[in-house]
């Protein structure tokens, strides 16, 4: 009897287990199937606060839809779409050609909004932003001007006092698109570091040590003296550290702002490629602050399943229309109006089965 | 009866292979439990697949000179381990060369010396050391330790023992000293906690046969020591597993830099803290490869350390019959 009773028990254990297994399961399947569209995105953690109040603000008007996106990194971005497990990808530097030609089909970089990468250092006592030339900034990241009070840093910036104490240089540990976009300035302007070092998301720096994420970089610099590193725009504007004016192709000292990093942008439109992989550091313009990007939104030209893309280019067009109000508040720097035209005709051109999508 | 079971004589032997009191209920449960233990095999298995094939592309191309080559240049396309495969080991060894005197004399304390209230919030105390996340490790890290070091260990250092490679170079309070000494914290905890078991299976039997021979209490704690000592050596290497792992307050206080070098005080980097780092903007399939090969060496090192660990302990076990049993 007890024998009888105990194994079924058991079979009473095991239906719970299984009952429980088939209802998840049924909830999963229910969840995707009861007719809302689901599009996943992932990509540039950079300019993902951003991306997250699109979310938020788009599904309000569009409660049908599901739009995710994770902030896992470009590199990760990159090759999830090229996987093809998400609907649509986001980096912060544009793909490489190598990378468009492993893609299975042809992407479409819509560009959203700018950021920028700042100077900022620990040097007690000084109250005034520094000055930096773009050698100056090379040959301190490569290792050559060892001393604050090195003659080049002094003569960019006269009447400051600077401290006869080594530069201790802060970099980001982990891959990362800002370190993307502060070498290929350092890369555009010293051709010392394009040969020694190169321009990438991890490259091998000469000297320094490694901070993780803006946070990390910041915090080292913070606690320790007489140091120097580079950060997001975004991230140094919302935690007041201190940030260095950098000298631009026209040769002015430029403070890194929102207004004069659209200004890079439109300074450069003119040379921008018909596919809008452009990198836009060291811009020509009076205004330009140098260290400036795009971060772009990838997608595949081609949709594969009507509806979704139907959803996503619209989406983007919001993104670019009336998504680009909040970034301001978000220290991103807006797109100008000819780059939201170019961004446009991008858009448009999204195709699924031969037909338009917009 | 026997007929029967003659006539099924086939079934009721693999009946009886799976169950062998014949009860329906034992073997489905056995069966289950089977299950469940081949999974973790599977797991454990498949995990050394996946990094073995995924890596492949990195050793076709480098081979051995992966473990051997000093450049980790992404840019390039060059990628060699020695640098982390260095600071992995060099952090782990500072951290157990800090760590076991402090875990071994915290166990000594609370078995042989205090009193049994004292002895359990301390020993309380130390376990929970354990249950912090190890990034709030990293930002103690960064806020505390990196300060004090930079403002006063490591000038002290330098000053009287800068003659010695070890204690020479920038001092910035980033750098493979720093990340040893958080390592030092996070596995003091696991060591003393496996010491304090240890020395507690030691028979009373050994102490009281010590002091009845006239030993003084020092002498007595040694011959406890020497009794516990495989034990104590298996404590220390699940420490050195747990340290060579370690990834999060490492990252955030060693620098990160990939370079070899003796002093204490120049920033390093370890395998874990090299993967966390770059492998999300890893672009480029011999990048991601060598990322992956970089596991695939932090897995095998593990792996050993912890069969080592393993045989040491069930040797105890074995020989004493019980000391070193919670390890």
């Amino acid at each position: 009897m007890s024998v009888l009773k105990r194994s079924s028990q058991l079979l009473v254990w095991l239906s719970v287990v299984v009952f429980l297994f088939v209802s998840m399961a049924c909830n999963g399947g229910s969840g995707a199937g009861s007719g809302s569209l689901r599009l996943q995105g992932a990509g540039a953690t950079f300019p993902n606060p951003l991306y997250q109040k699109w979310l938020s603000e788009y599904s309000k008007q569009h409660p049908e839809l599901k739009i995710e996106y994770q902030s896992i990194g470009s590199g990760a971005g990159i090759k999830q779409l090229k996987e093809q497990t998400i609907d649509y990808g986001a980096s912060d530097a544009p793909m490489t050609d190598a990378d468009i030609k492993s893609a299975p089909g042809e992407i479409v970089h819509v560009p959203t909004v700018l950021g920028a990468v700042v100077i900022t250092y620990n040097l007690q006592g000084i109250t005034q932003p520094l000055r930096f030339s773009p050698e100056v900034i090379a040959d301190i990241f490569l290792g050559k001007i060892k001393k604050w009070n090195d003659p080049k840093i002094t003569a960019d910036n006269p009447g400051v006092t600077l401290p006869a104490s080594d530069i201790t240089v802060v970099h980001r540990a982990e891959g990362s698109g800002t370190s993307a976009v502060f070498t290929d300035y350092l890369s555009k302007v010293s051709a010392e570091w394009k040969e020694k070092v190169g321009a990438g998301t991890s490259p091998s720096w000469p000297i320094g040590m490694g901070g993780k994420g803006n946070e990390g970089v910041t915090g080292q610099v913070k606690s320790t003296p007489n140091t120097i590193g580079y950060v997001e725009l975004a991230y140094a504007v919302q935690n007041k550290l201190p940030v260095g004016q950098v000298k631009n192709a026209s040769g002015v000292f430029i403070t890194p702002s929102i207004d004069t990093v659209t200004a890079a942008a439109a300074a450069s439109a003119a040379n921008m490629p018909d596919d809008l992989r452009v990198s836009i550091t060291n811009a020509a313009g009076p205004d330009a602050y140098p260290i400036s990007s795009y971060t772009y939104v990838l997608l595949y030209k081609n949709q594969k399943d009507a509806a979704k893309g139907k959803a996503l280019v619209n989406f983007l067009w919001w993104g670019i229309h009336d998504g680009e109000s909040f970034a301001k508040d978000l220290q991103y720097a807006p797109l100008p109006a000819d780059i939201v035209k170019r961004a446009e005709a991008k858009i448009n051109s999204v195709t699924a089965n031969g037909a338009a999508l917009r | 009866m026997s007929a029967v079971s003659e006539k099924f004589g086939a079934y009721s032997t693999w009946r009886r292979a799976i169950s062998p009191t014949g009860n329906t209920g034992d073997a489905v449960f056995r069966f289950l439990m089977l299950l469940v233990a081949l999974l973790m095999v599977g797991i454990v298995l498949a995990m050394v697949i996946a990094l073995a094939s995924e890596s492949m592309p990195s050793l076709r191309q480098f081979g051995f000179s992966f473990l051997t080559s000093r450049d980790w240049n992404p840019v390039k396309g060059e990628f060699g381990a020695l640098p982390f495969l260095w600071g992995t080991i060099a952090s782990s060894i500072i951290a157990l060369l800090i760590s076991v005197p402090f875990s071994i004399g915290i166990a000594i304390f609370l078995v042989e010396q205090a009193p049994r209230y004292i002895a359990r919030p301390v020993g309380f105390l130390v376990e929970l050391l354990a249950a912090i996340p190890s990034v709030v490790y990293g930002v103690w890290g960064i806020f505390v330790l990196a300060p004090i070091l930079r403002n006063y260990v490591e000038p002290g250092l330098a000053k009287w023992f800068s003659w010695i490679p070890l204690f020479s170079g920038s001092i910035t309070g980033y750098g493979l000293l720093t990340g040893g000494i958080i390592l030092a914290i996070m596995v003091t905890p696991i060591i003393s906690a496996v010491v304090r078991d240890v020395l507690a299976a030691v028979p009373g039997s050994q102490r009281e046969a010590a002091l009845a021979l006239g030993a003084t209490k020092w002498e007595m704690i040694r011959v406890v020591l020497v009794n516990g000592m495989p034990g104590i050596t298996g404590a220390v290497i699940l420490g050195l597993g747990r340290a060579l792992g370690e990834t999060m307050a490492v990252t955030m206080v060693i620098g990160n830099r990939p370079e070899i070098s003796f002093s204490l005080f120049e920033p390093s980097y370890t395998i874990a803290s090299a993967i966390a780092n770059e492998f999300t903007e890893a672009t480029g399939d011999l990048y991601l490869s060598a990322l992956v090969e970089l596991g695939l060496i932090l897995f095998l090192v593990t792996f050993v350390v912890n069969g080592f660990a393993r045989l040491l302990v069930w040797n105890v076990t074995r020989q004493t019959g019980g000391v070193g049993r919670a390890a």
